[in-house]
């Protein structure tokens, strides 16, 4: 299976993220924000974190609007699998691929420390490898992580079981939990934690090393 | 042709750097302020001298990047 790790100016965990795919058995490509194509025969494409483009405007609004922000969005129209971690989650939401958008945390200040997450939906080839409502320690590091979503919004991703993770412990103010979001077609999934920083016990703990073995596994089986 | 466009959160969205700044006011003394929200100003400077057409130019720059619909609103002055 073959993965592609996007970098933005600005990004600053697209190794970390190529490093995960790769120790689940994807074969990397590293993508540069100016190709306006990605490699050939890609099944998932990685939107990592950081700050793209310094945050200016809006978080993720400059990078939304990328050559490779248009080659992400045909690989997502053709059914192909995107991952977008914390500024990742931003530029999807600011490319309308997934619902919502992202505000400043309600407490103001910049979060960095390892939250509890509870699997809220099993019903991808992100989360199959989770047993729902099983508790998962995973790091945040934001500023911008205040998930926000009109009420029919939220209804929608409520009845359609597409919100992945919630959090045990609201950090940021939220709505409903939500730690991260499903597309309908499951597909595309939008996180604010960092699973890419919880693949290896020397991160102090590998509780998000099954987003990408049962990403990998999924993908085998579809 | 000069375009001034105004980005603040829509109502009803919770404004949290707006109610801390209200807060703020609140400590230095400032009593009375029932509310704050806080947005941003974008100038442009358009090459345009079709007021209609800078106005409908910049609409669309609004809807496409200027602003978040989802959680924003905007508003354009031109001249």
């Amino acid at each position: 299976m073959k993965a592609a790790v996007v970098t933005f100016p600005g990004s600053n965990c697209d190794r970390d993220l190529a490093v995960a795919f790769e120790a689940a058995g994807f074969q990397v490509a590293r993508v540069w924000h100016k190709d306006s194509a990605l490699p050939e025969g890609v099944d998932v494409v990685g939107v990592p974190g950081g700050f793209s483009f310094g945050d200016y405007l809006r978080c993720g609004a400059i990078a939304a609007q990328s050559p490779v922000a248009a080659a992400i969005r045909s690989h997502a129209a053709r059914g192909g699998y995107v991952l977008g971690i914390c500024n990742g989650f931003q530029v999807l939401t600011e490319m309308q691929l997934l619902p919502g958008a992202l505000m400043r945390n309600g407490g103001l200040k910049f979060l960095c420390k390892a939250v509890e997450l509870e699997v809220a939906s099993t019903a991808s080839d992100f989360t199959r490898a989770y047993a729902r409502g099983q508790r998962l320690s995973v790091p945040i590091a934001h500023h911008d992580g205040n998930y926000t979503i009109d009420a029919e919004g939220l209804a929608a991703l409520e009845g359609e079981d597409r919100i992945a993770f919630r959090y045990a412990e609201n950090p940021n103010g939220s709505m409903a939990d939500i730690a991260g979001v499903l597309s309908a077609n499951r597909r595309v999934l939008g996180m604010m934690p960092h699973p890419e920083r919880a693949v290896d016990a020397r991160h102090g703990g590998t509780d998000g090393a099954a987003l990408f073995a049962g990403l990998m596994g999924g993908m085998a089986l579809a | 042709m000069k375009a001034r466009v105004t980005v603040m959160l829509k109502t009803g969205v919770l404004d949290v750097q707006g109610e801390a700044v209200r807060h703020a006011l609140g400590t230095l003394g400032f009593a009375g302020v029932q509310g704050v929200r806080q947005g941003k100003v974008i100038e442009l400077d358009l090459a345009e001298t079709d007021a209609a057409a800078a106005e409908a130019a910049v609409k669309a720059m609004c809807e496409k990047l200027l602003a978040n619909t989802v959680i924003e609103s905007y508003r354009v002055e031109i001249g």
